[in-house]
């Protein structure tokens, strides 16, 4: 199943998705990228129904970038996020309802970072952090218990790990994790690029090591 | 002449795309009489064509394509005046409105795999086509060239895929004659993928893998350097790979070509701009995957498929044993799963465009793999007795 993960630090937001692209019991793809960027300070990661996940993602992303070329500014990460629900909500009692989980992560120069958790109900929360999938059953409350909202980065990193090797020592499925950043971005997005493969194969506490 | 009907096909359900995407609160019936009003010019051409409204699915999708009395009286207008096609037999299963989840994936009866390596991109498949637990056609075709440089393996209901086949390669055609270049692999998957979105959550079902190889145009002048398309796939090999060719590649002769005209052809790159060229694969699926990769195998005997592709697969391999070990894939798929079987077909694709193997009997290959096995036992036999 698919894995998402957001945790909202003072000056950052750090995201991570598993890498699986699954075809029923069949993995077909495990280097699978779920994040799609809206702007040089937004990203929206989406699961969920097969086609349904690009389809929306990038009428989206398309959507956001027309926005900047008519009015010549970025939506910011809020505005985006509302505009991204307002879509969900308009199609969700049509023929075609689309089936995504999304999380939306930015950073907007006056509000500071924000993660926004939206479902397929077309429901909204900004929220300090926040996970989907069966995975989140798991890591919430890990979540709960050491989450601050003054983590450091390092700090939110180690957090990070501990909920993923909660999935791999609990969970069944085959999970890679890849936290995606843009390096040399200033602040807001997180830096670094982390990925751990993780497998039926006990591995022991595999350290997540930081590969640039 | 069935093109012709095609051609105005496309017309009506681009825009009934578009007009069935902004149904929010008015559209409906907008949607619904636009495409009839198109529709009924096409009912005089013989092939005819029936396309799924959105109106008709969300009435019942029970009814769906056949002639009902509850829908006439309903009293919208459109629908009456919508003539049913009498191709349609009246009398074929449709699904109730329960879906039944099925326990694992069942349908696609076939095996078709594909996967990329140094030499290309190399396609197989069985060609057995199954109807109810029948065989309907033991010599199928479930590879399909779409155009000189790129394939298509079909899975999931054979008129689907050999009608959007048909519908791709005109649409691919369009762009180069519009646009003076083939459009990419990637470009073509996402292509399919978007004329399919429409039929989402419809009876339609289309698995395809796209194999192909981009770039090298001969209207750039590269035609006098034949070396030089494959220059480019060896560049770009290079920096995806690092693996070195092997030796014993049937296609050694680019290597002669790659320090003649290797610089040429990197200023030919740059000045056309090209992001990419060399092997592409790409899944579409019906359901809205679309997928980039390097090995995919789709079809009720893909599992069976996979466990000896994944074992066997390089990129260095040579043609013949990426031949020999997608031949033997599709062969243990066929002897495991019940829906394909009979022959297999291999295609591969190179910057020179796809060329066919013979069509092979794995009934043969069978027999021979048990003659082995005998041979093996009698030798055994006699080395260790008792």
């Amino acid at each position: 199943m698919e894995y998402l993960i957001g945790i909202q630090g003072p000056d950052y937001v750090l995201v991570a998705a598993d890498n699986v692209a699954a075809s029923s019991i069949i993995q077909m793809k495990h280097d699978y990228d779920k994040m799609f960027k809206l702007s040089e300070k937004i990203l929206l990661l989406c699961v969920g129904e097969a086609g349904d996940t690009v389809q929306f993602a990038e009428y989206i992303q398309k959507n956001v970038q027309l926005y900047k070329m008519r009015n010549g500014y970025e939506l910011s990460p809020s505005a985006a996020a509302n505009f991204t629900r307002k879509n969900l909500a308009d199609y969700l009692r049509s023929r075609t309802p689309y089936h995504v989980n999304l999380l939306l992560a930015g950073h907007d120069e006056s509000d500071g970072p924000g993660l926004f958790y939206m479902d397929y109900m077309a429901s909204l929360a900004k929220a300090p952090f926040a996970a989907h999938g069966y995975g989140a059953f798991l890591t919430l409350s890990i979540l709960d218990r050491y989450y601050r909202p003054d983590l450091s980065r390092d700090e939110a990193v180690e957090l990070l790990r501990k909920c993923v090797e909660e999935l791999n020592n609990k969970y069944r499925m085959v999970l890679v994790v890849l936290i995606r950043t843009q390096p040399g971005h200033q602040v807001g997005m997180f830096q670094t690029k982390v990925q751990k493969h993780a497998g039926l194969q006990r591995f022991g506490s595999d350290p997540v090591h930081q590969v640039e | 002449m069935a093109l012709q009907d095609l051609c105005n096909f496309g017309d009506i359900f681009q825009e009934s795309v578009g007009t069935a995407r902004n149904v929010m609160a008015v559209g409906q019936r907008k949607s619904c009489s636009y495409a009839t009003g198109v529709a009924l010019s096409n009912s005089t051409s013989l092939f005819h064509f029936y396309i799924p409204e959105a109106c008709y699915l969300d009435e019942s999708p029970i009814q769906f394509g056949q002639i009902s009395t509850m829908q006439s009286s309903s009293g919208i207008p459109s629908q009456e005046t919508l003539p049913i096609p009498s191709s349609l037999p009246e009398s074929l299963p449709f699904t109730s409105s329960q879906v039944v989840p099925l326990p694992f994936p069942m349908a696609h009866g076939t095996t078709t795999l594909a996967f990329m390596f140094q030499g290309g991109v190399l396609a197989a498949a069985d060609t057995r086509s199954s109807c109810s637990g029948l065989v309907a056609c033991p010599a199928s075709q479930k590879i399909l060239p779409i155009h000189s440089h790129l394939v298509g393996t079909t899975s999931g209901t054979s008129a689907d895929c050999a009608l959007w086949k048909r519908i791709l390669s005109r649409e691919l055609r369009l762009y180069q004659l519009r646009y003076g270049r083939r459009l990419s692999t990637r470009g073509a998957a996402k292509l399919l993928s978007h004329m399919l979105h429409p039929f989402k959550g419809t009876e339609l079902c289309v698995a395809a893998t796209l194999c192909g190889w981009d770039g090298g145009e001969p209207d750039d002048g590269c035609r006098a350097h034949k070396g030089s398309e494959m220059d480019h796939g060896e560049s770009r090999e290079t920096t995806k790979a690092h693996l070195e060719k092997t030796a014993g590649a049937p296609g050694e002769k680019v290597s002669v070509s790659k320090t003649q005209s290797s610089s040429f052809t990197k200023q030919q790159c740059s000045r056309r701009k090209i992001s990419f060229s060399g092997p592409s694969l790409f899944y579409v699926c019906s359901d809205g995957t679309r997928l980039e990769g390097s090995l995919f195998s789709v079809g009720s005997g893909s599992p069976y498929a996979y466990s000896i592709l994944d074992q066997g697969v390089r990129w260095g391999l040579t043609v013949e044993e990426a031949t020999s070990i997608a031949r033997e894939a599709v062969y243990r798929a066929t002897h495991r799963d019940a829906y394909s079987g009979n022959f297999v077909d291999v295609y591969h694709v190179t910057s020179k465009g796809w060329t066919r193997r013979t069509r092979e009997d794995l009934k043969e290959e069978y027999y021979r793999e048990k003659e082995k096995r005998r041979l093996e036992r009698e030798r055994r036999g006699t080395t260790f007795p008792g």
